[in-house]
């Protein structure tokens, strides 16, 4: 086994996600399976090879320090689940 | 070794200052949002700052150009290649839930700051200068305003995405006072560079300080603790202070320091560790592939670094060679860009520095502390200023009628000729009105006279001081010296 | 012929002609979807009135002889990932059902400024992840030429909107192949462009590295067309690039003799089902009797092109989809008492299945003791494929493979399968982790009536030879099917 379901349970605290004793079976198995897959790239030889993390050339792009796109207060809060004071309120921090 | 707190048991300290600084470009890092003085909330937002669905990232090329800078000015190597990173952790202050930020590859390192500790002087290592971007802000509902006892908060984007640089120390520092005078002399010349205005109080300029204690003369360091909330340079020191013997407190009971994050409370002067004790922050750190890389040539590097006006430390040399200054005076005077630039005004329209340097760091820091005020906002111009010293030194009036003088052009603003004309405060230099006063006066005072005259020359003082007193203090006390004590012969 | 299945062209002919009002066309394309929709479940919303409203606006801009552009009054239904200000987008996800966006995407500013006419915004597989379109939070969508099957995904909507007459053309994503695979699937054309030639802006992430925005159509032509109006620079994507974008119309040459055709052994071989493969190997050889050379080629790093692409798209995504979590918009778990809760039960609630599973592996990958062996290695896998890419464009002008290994699956056949699923893109993945153009147009059905794509690759940039590919095989290949729905 790559992944337990105590990683499983970890991960998912990490990405903040909710799952119940049986989700947690389930989908602690599949993870396995897919990473075992994925996994062989440990194969290939990598030695001396740069990673790519952008597919084009293109570097040094910027704006400029000018002012633009600013929404009103009622679009920035237009979606707002619980709207308070102009804010965004959320439930008590624990 | 200077500077290394002892305890009983002895132990030393160790210390590392990480600072953010918030830029005052006129938009943020990432989007072109205005960056926001406490206005309503929530009015200085776009979908890139909070973080709506299809937003992207486009870096601010000033904020690049301030961070360069910032770096240069405290010796770091610049990065020809930098990138950003995705840190990645969930609070609501975080539009994105992740913090476009720098990882492996920062703009500068390698960098130092040095700090005069008044009986000695040293270099702060900087490990490193990087780019970020800052969160938004948390009202918590509830009495008192903190998290704990809460029932909500609410979230305000308007200082989402402000660009913000961070500045972080080797565990260099030695001691609290060390780091008082580090953050002050960063401060300082963080202003000078004019890319912040660097209030702890407003919390442009903020700070956080690993502290750690070991045996003194041991190897390594000992367990470090993160202290939070430190938001003036007093907090800082007292902060430092109370965590240092804390840590000492548990070693010397035997137990070990626990590391973790701990919160400065500023009323009890006291650290108290954060209620939630939570995991260590797995930050899942990866290259940002919405941005693209930063190439910084040379010529840029160079461009910026004309930028960089006179800093501190070369002002104030400048200033001992070339107006003779004490090293202090030149570093009071330099220390601070705008009483700089006060002092440098004032010598293109009079040339004493000394008596300049003298009159700003004396009467004119006076009032100006009393009022709370720095001297560059006080209503008295350098030019004015000039004027007054022009007078000193034409002889019109003394110094002691000069205090009095400024007062009123430090309350009113006035224009010190105004002053003197209309409470006629001009000197009196001219011999012969002086000679008939001087008359009057030995002739009414027999007693001094004679015993001048017998040997006590301590006598004349009294004299002068009738001369003085009789032209209510405008009698130019040189002259009034030089006739009584020809007269008196 | 029915209005709702002319291309866009021919629409701007006739309408020119005066043979045709847009108002017409427009109707033509509502009436079908009310009589096929409630089956294929392609659309998410519909923009009737207001479309009805534009057309009729366009109609009188026309008659009083303004100029139009190739798009003016073209009905296009565009994929629920692709924010539309004020008109719901929803990514086909409960996190997102009332989302409402508060800006255009850099693609829809174009295509207004054509005064194009929206249909309606389209269903797709959940945030993009998937080949079948089965993770809908609406629905699945069903291929118009056997409702029982799969469209592809995630574009599922996009394809089997156009393949139906349910729009005349529309715009989808491709992160894997989320356009080519249900464009194959579906009978239709379903073009990738270079990554970076369309601006992402707007565009819901998935995978920020490899999403591309990309047209659906009829035929090539229409193709080349909405590849004009979509491709160039845009100041709000620092990954735009700021290249001078073609007129690819200028591309639509009907002939490739001499072109250099190479066929990538490994996308011919396992997995391959055979009437697929003898589909494109009747299509190479019309190829070749055009003049071209076809010849098979090795790339031998391509074994590791899914393993690499199931690393890194889900890296990306799990923190792209970060900031889904109940705060600032869409839904949100209101009965959770702090904050924690809030996020967990947001998110368990708001996102699907497959979304959950590919957040899940992307956040392993990327955490601390796994990112090396995982991620960081990925990238330089990577690198491998790309420099195995430009040692194979050295020689060949084009690279041409089946677009999937198989054609319409049955619905639920490969749910229970995550592994089996992704083998979908096994030809498609490829060129998304190089940021290559590549475009998958139908070489035929098989015995079962069921579409067959091919799919044509080419160097970055070099659109022109994929296009010149596409259009002359598209010509020799003379499909022509409708479906029967």
């Amino acid at each position: 086994m790559r992944i337990s379901s105590d990683d499983a349970k970890h991960v998912a605290k990490l990405a903040e996600l909710d799952f119940s004793e049986d989700e947690i079976k389930k989908i602690t198995l599949q993870l396995d399976k897919i990473l075992e897959h994925v996994a062989r790239i440990s194969a290939v030889d990598t030695e001396g090879v740069k990673n790519t993390s952008h597919v084009m050339d293109i570097k040094n792009v910027f704006r400029d320090d000018t002012p633009a796109d600013t929404l009103s207060q009622e679009d920035a809060l237009k979606n707002a689940p619980l709207e308070q004071d102009d804010g965004f309120r959320v439930p008590r921090i624990d | 070794m200077t500077g290394i707190i002892k305890t009983e048991n002895n132990y030393e300290s160790t210390i590392g200052l990480e600072t953010h600084l918030e830029l005052e470009t006129a938009t943020k890092m990432f989007c072109g949002c205005r960056l926001s003085f406490g206005e309503k909330k929530n009015i200085n937002t776009c979908p890139v700052c909070l973080g709506h669905p299809g937003s992207l990232p486009v870096i601010n090329k000033k904020a690049v150009e301030f961070a360069i800078k910032i770096a240069l000015a405290l010796n770091c190597s610049i990065n020809e290649r930098t990138i950003f990173h995705r840190k990645n952790y969930f609070y609501p202050d975080m539009p994105k839930n992740y913090q476009i930020s720098q990882y492996d590859i920062p703009l500068g390192v390698g960098g130092y700051l040095e700090i005069n500790m008044g009986d000695y002087v040293r270099n702060v290592g900087i490990t490193r200068v990087h780019m970020e971007e800052d969160a938004g802000k948390l009202v918590h509902t509830g009495s008192t305003g903190r998290i704990s006892g809460s029932g909500g908060s609410i979230v305000d984007y308007n200082r989402a995405g402000t660009p913000l640089i961070e500045i972080v120390t080797e565990p260099d520092i030695k001691t609290p006072e060390e780091a008082k005078e580090y953050m002050t002399v960063l401060r300082n010349l963080l202003l000078y560079l004019d890319v912040s205005n660097c209030s702890m109080e407003e919390g442009s300029l903020r700070c956080d300080a690993n502290v750690s204690i070991k045996p003194e003369g041991s190897d390594g360091l000992g367990t470090k603790t993160e202290i939070k909330n430190l938001n003036s340079f007093k907090f800082l020191r007292k902060g430092l202070e109370y965590e240092i013997k804390r840590q000492k407190k548990v070693l010397d009971s035997g137990e070990q320091v626990i590391q973790e994050t701990r919160h400065f409370d500023n009323n009890s002067g006291t650290t108290k560790a954060l209620r939630s004790k939570e995991e260590a922050h797995d930050y899942r750190y990866f290259p940002e592939p919405d941005l693209v890389p930063i190439i910084i040539g040379k010529d840029m590097v160079d461009a910026i670094r004309e930028t960089i006006v006179e800093l501190p430390e070369e002002k104030s040399r400048r200033y001992m060679e070339e107006y003779g200054l004490s090293s202090y005076d030149a570093g009071f005077l330099a220390g601070d860009s705008k009483i700089a630039g006060y002092f440098e005004r004032c010598l293109d329209c009079f040339d004493d520095a000394k008596a300049v340097a003298n009159w700003i760091m004396g009467d004119f820091s006076a009032l100006a502390n009393k009022e709370k005020i720095h001297i560059s906002d006080s209503k008295v111009s350098p030019e004015s200023l000039c004027r007054m010293l022009k007078m000193i030194a034409g002889g019109r009036i003394s110094i002691k009628i000069a205090k009095t003088v400024f007062e009123e052009m430090f309350n009113d603003g006035s224009d010190p000729e105004e002053v003197i004309k209309n409470k006629g405060l001009e000197q009196i230099s001219d011999s012969g009105e002086l000679e008939a006063i001087i008359d009057e006066v030995i002739s009414s005072n027999p007693g001094p006279v004679g015993q001048y005259r017998e040997g006590k020359k301590k006598a004349i003082g009294f004299l002068i001081g009738q001369v003085m007193a009789k032209t209510k203090g405008k009698a130019n006390p040189r002259i009034v010296n030089a006739i009584m004590s020809k007269k008196l012969r | 012929m029915d209005l709702n299945y002319l291309t866009a062209h021919d629409i701007k002919d006739k309408i020119k002609k005066k043979e045709i009002s847009c108002r017409e066309v427009t109707e033509s394309v509502f009436s079908r979807i009310e009589e096929v929709d409630v089956s294929i479940n392609a659309y998410i919303r519909l923009e009737k009135d207001s479309a009805l409203k534009s057309a009729d606006r366009i109609d009188k801009k026309i008659s009083k002889g303004e100029d139009t552009c190739d798009f003016t009054g073209i009905p296009v239904g565009i994929k629920d990932n692709i924010c539309t200000r004020d008109i719901t987008t929803t990514c086909a996800s409960k996190i997102l059902n009332n989302y409402i966006p508060i800006y255009d995407a850099g693609v829809i500013k174009r295509l207004k400024s054509q005064d194009y006419i929206l249909t309606g915004k389209l269903n797709m597989d959940e945030f993009a992840m998937g080949s079948s379109n089965e993770n809908s939070f609406f629905g699945p969508v069903s291929n118009p030429w056997d409702t029982e099957r799969v469209p592809g995904g995630s574009s599922g909507g996009p394809a089997a909107s156009v393949a139906a007459g349910e729009a005349i053309c529309s715009l989808g994503s491709d992160t894997g192949g989320s356009i080519r695979q249900p464009a194959s699937l579906c009978g239709v054309v379903g073009f990738k462009p270079t990554y970076g030639l369309v601006s992402r802006y707007g565009l819901v992430a998935f995978a920020s590295s490899l999403d591309q925005i990309g047209p659906f159509a009829r035929d090539m032509e229409d193709c080349a067309a909405l590849l004009n109006v979509i491709c160039g620079h845009d100041s709000h994507d620092s990954t735009s690039l700021d290249a001078e974008v073609p007129d690819f119309k200028s591309f639509l040459k009907d002939e490739i003799k001499g072109m250099r055709i190479g066929v990538p052994s490994q996308l011919m071989l396992e997995g391959i089902d055979p009437e697929v493969r003898g589909a494109v190997n009747s299509a190479l050889k019309m190829a070749e009797d055009m003049g071209a050379k076809v010849e098979e080629i090795s790339i031998p790093n391509l074994e590791y092109a899914l393993n690499v692409y199931y690393i890194i798209a889900p890296s990306e995504a799990s923190s792209n989809l970060s900031r889904f979590d109940g705060v600032r918009y869409g839904f949100r778990d209101s009965d959770a008492d702090t904050l924690r809760n809030m996020y967990k039960k947001t998110r368990a609630r708001g996102f699907g299945d497959e979304v959950k599973r590919r957040i899940m592996i992307g956040t392993y990958c990327l955490s601390a003791g796994y990112y090396d062996a995982y991620y960081e290695k990925a990238l330089k896998v990577r690198t491998l494929i790309i420099q195995d890419f430009n040692d194979a464009f050295s020689k060949y002008d084009v690279l041409i493979s089946p677009t999937s290994p198989t054609t319409a699956f049955k619905k639920g056949e490969k749910t229970d399968d995550p592994l089996s699923m992704y083998m979908s893109d096994i030809c498609t993945i490829p060129v998304n982790l190089a940021g290559l153009p590549a475009v998958s147009i139908p070489a035929g059905l098989s015995n079962d009536g069921l579409p067959i794509g091919l799919q044509v690759m080419g160097n970055v940039l070099r659109e022109d030879n994929v296009i010149r590919a596409a259009y002359a095989l598209e010509k020799a290949i003379g499909f022509k099917g409708i479906p029967k729905i």
